[in-house]
């Protein structure tokens, strides 16, 4: 079977925006006079970026391999975390208590140690690897039992629903040792960079980007292999992929945890952006907002999905600003629209929209 | 894979062990018999059909063989030696079970070249296919299916595009794709023309001999094409068995099947 290629019209396009992208944000923050691109915009681009991964990441294991996952918001909250926990020692000494060992909230709540698990977490590298392990092993614990038990469809998406719930009630308890509902915040640092300033600012948003860029091929690469066709089959027919002798739970879990490890690093990249990770991050409707994002721009498309994140985020910025009691109606409303009247999403629409127009002038020549 | 030999018979060389051998199986559900004590041995190379009303308990028979169902009771060998009672779908396909289900399923949304290259036996699992690459061979191979299939000309399309008949076709593509040691077919005929009905008993036959091959039909013509030995299940277990013309003139059979 011949490979498509890895990166299609589709794909250019999108990566051709991101190039440009990460070219304007510098040169009109930093570069120009009046600062034609505002810091508040850098960061809020960063953000949506960061959303944009995420929503690949949901459109791997759903678009893929119909695994409704209504939990991924709790990969991204622990990738979060996990980064949100190196900030935390980063401030060191300079926090309320001056405290050198514990974070602030720690010597709030009378903690005399640092826990075992917070050890190592000045170290950057660390927590860079506990960005993908934390959400990958919970990933790959969850789906391994999920999985092996063929629990499917509806069922699954209610687990994850409520293992995201649970890890929210959970790190909302102050004995966790994660700040409780305050979350890990104030965050002075990354590597030394100040996180208030401009260049630390539009440093990360163009990581963000290329992180994108990079989840982006690598997601085309996985779909476009031949394991990525057998992920399709398990989408379309379980049953007969077992009968060939495919191991679905095995192509399940793997899928699983690439996606969860995927997220993990858009939650790390989001944190330092937003100077904050509490745990409403892992809420139930944050997870159903992704699913959202990944309907309204395409399912299985890769690129539909990080640009329906993109919409819905820059939707909500404006909404949230203008009438702030409308979004929730708003975004129900714009979910039932797209499922009724665009079913394969903003891209697909787009592009149908596109050939009508390429062909009409098309089908003039031929009559003249 | 658990190798089990509690039937291990000494000095018989492999050839001349049963392919399979069912003894004594049963399956209720919900108190419902769908198999009631079913013994059935198929020999190595054999072609056998195996008939019965609607609800016998055929596709069951073939779920228990296939891993999907577990049998309450009774054994289930394969070549005498391997208990199909404790493997799941994957294993028994990876052994060399190939099946093609009664409702045709292939995958609508791969085109017809790629669902035969999915199922072309390889190395099943997700590193493999990861890094898989095709090559000349597995294009061969391809070419050769679809050929045999005569879907030559819809290489390119989707396989959810093809008619009824066409995707019955694709299926059994698939499953010579597999290249097993049992083909168990389910109502392959269901939606083809006579001509096709009968090119599928001519293929069907030209299969067996290498590979034994279970087949389940309702059409009398087809059987009789076959011109195999015939299995009447009724109520979960065997009614009669041996050649089309003595089953079909025994009262039994024409009181539950053939009369109506
Ligand atoms: N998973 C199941 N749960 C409950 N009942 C089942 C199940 N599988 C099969 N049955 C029942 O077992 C009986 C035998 O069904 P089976 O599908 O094997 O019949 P069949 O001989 O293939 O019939 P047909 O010719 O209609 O395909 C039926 O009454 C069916 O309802
Ligand atoms: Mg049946």
């Amino acid at each position: 079977m011949p490979r498509q290629g890895l990166i299609d019209r589709r794909l250019a396009i999108f990566l051709l925006g991101l190039f440009i992208l990460t070219v304007a944000v510098p040169v009109g923050n930093l570069a120009m006079a009046g600062k034609p691109v505002p810091t508040y915009l850098v960061a809020l681009i960063g953000k949506y970026l960061c959303y944009a991964l995420l929503a690949v990441a949901l459109d791997l294991v759903w678009g893929y391999c119909g695994i409704l996952s209504l939990g991924h918001g709790a990969f991204f909250a622990l990738g979060g975390y996990a980064m949100g926990m190196y900030l935390m020692r980063e401030i060191g000494a300079r926090g309320v208590y001056a405290n050198p060992l514990l974070p602030d909230f720690m010597v709030f709540i009378g903690w005399k140690h640092l826990p075992w698990y917070w050890w190592g977490f000045d170290h950057f590298w660390l927590a860079a690897i506990m960005v993908l392990l934390a959400p990958g092993i919970l990933a790959f614990t969850f789906g391994w039992f999920a999985f092996r038990s063929r629990v499917t469809g509806v069922y699954l998406s209610i687990i994850t629903q409520a293992m995201t719930y649970a890890l929210m009630l959970a790190f909302f308890r102050n004995e966790m040792g994660f700040g409780g509902n305050n979350g890990l915040t104030d965050f002075k640092d990354i590597l030394g960079f100040d996180l208030a300033s401009d260049g630390t600012k539009v440093g990360l948003t163009m990581l963000s980007a290329v992180a994108l860029a990079g989840g982006l091929l690598l997601s085309r690469w996985i779909t476009t292999s031949r394991l990525g066709k057998v992920l399709v089959c398990v989408r379309d027919a379980e049953s007969r992929t077992r009968f060939l002798g495919y191991r679905v739970e095995h192509y399940k879990l793997f899928i699983f945890t690439v996606s969860a490890m995927m997220a993990g690093v858009a939650g790390a990249l989001y944190v330092p952006q937003v100077g904050i990770i509490n745990p409403s991050e892992f809420s139930p409707a944050n997870s159903i907002e992704i699913v959202i994002w990944v309907a309204l721009g395409g399912r299985g498309t890769l690129v539909g999905a990080a640009l329906g994140a993109i919409i819905v985020a820059a939707a909500k910025t404006y909404l949230t600003g203008a009438l702030p009691e409308a979004w929730l109606y708003a975004l129900g409303a714009l979910f039932i629209l797209v499922t009724i009247a665009l079913p394969t999403g903003v891209l697909g629409a787009v592009e149908t929209g596109i050939g009508r127009l390429r062909r009409r002038p098309a089908a003039k020549e031929a009559e003249a | 894979m658990s190798a089990h030999h509690p039937h291990a018979i000494g000095g018989l060389p492999p050839e001349e062990l049963p392919q399979l051998y069912l003894n004594g199986v049963s399956r209720a559900f919900e108190g419902f018999k769908a198999i009631n004590n079913l013994s059935l041995v198929i020999e190595p190379g054999e072609l056998r059909a195996v008939i019965g009303p609607n609800g016998a308990g055929k596709t069951t028979m073939m779920d228990i063989i296939t891993g999907k169902t577990r049998p309450d009771t009774g054994e289930v060998l394969w070549q005498q030696t391997v208990d199909l009672t404790k493997l799941d779908e994957a294993d028994t396909a990876r052994l060399g079970i190939g099946r093609k289900f009664q409702k045709p399923t292939v995958f609508e949304s791969h085109t017809v070249a790629d669902n035969l290259a999915l199922a072309i036996k390889a190395d099943r699992s997700p590193w493999a296919t990861l890094f898989h690459r095709a090559d000349v061979a597995e294009a061969a191979r391809i070419d050769e299916l679809l050929g045999i299939i005569r879907l030559g000309d819809k290489r390119h399309r989707m396989a959810g595009d093809l008619s009824h008949g066409q995707k019955q076709w694709l299926e059994i593509g698939m499953l010579l794709a597999q290249d097993p040691q049992l083909l168990l077919v389910d109502e392959p005929a269901a939606g083809m023309t006579d001509a096709e009905t009968m090119l599928t008993a001519d293929l069907l036959k030209s299969i067996a001999g290498e590979r034994s091959v279970i087949v389940v039909e309702h059409d009398m013509e087809f059987v009789r094409a076959l011109g195999c030995k015939v299995t009447v299940l009724h109520q979960g277990s065997v009614l009669a068995e041996g050649n089309l013309e003595m089953v079909s003139a025994m009262p039994e059979v024409i009181e539950v099947y053939l009369g109506r």
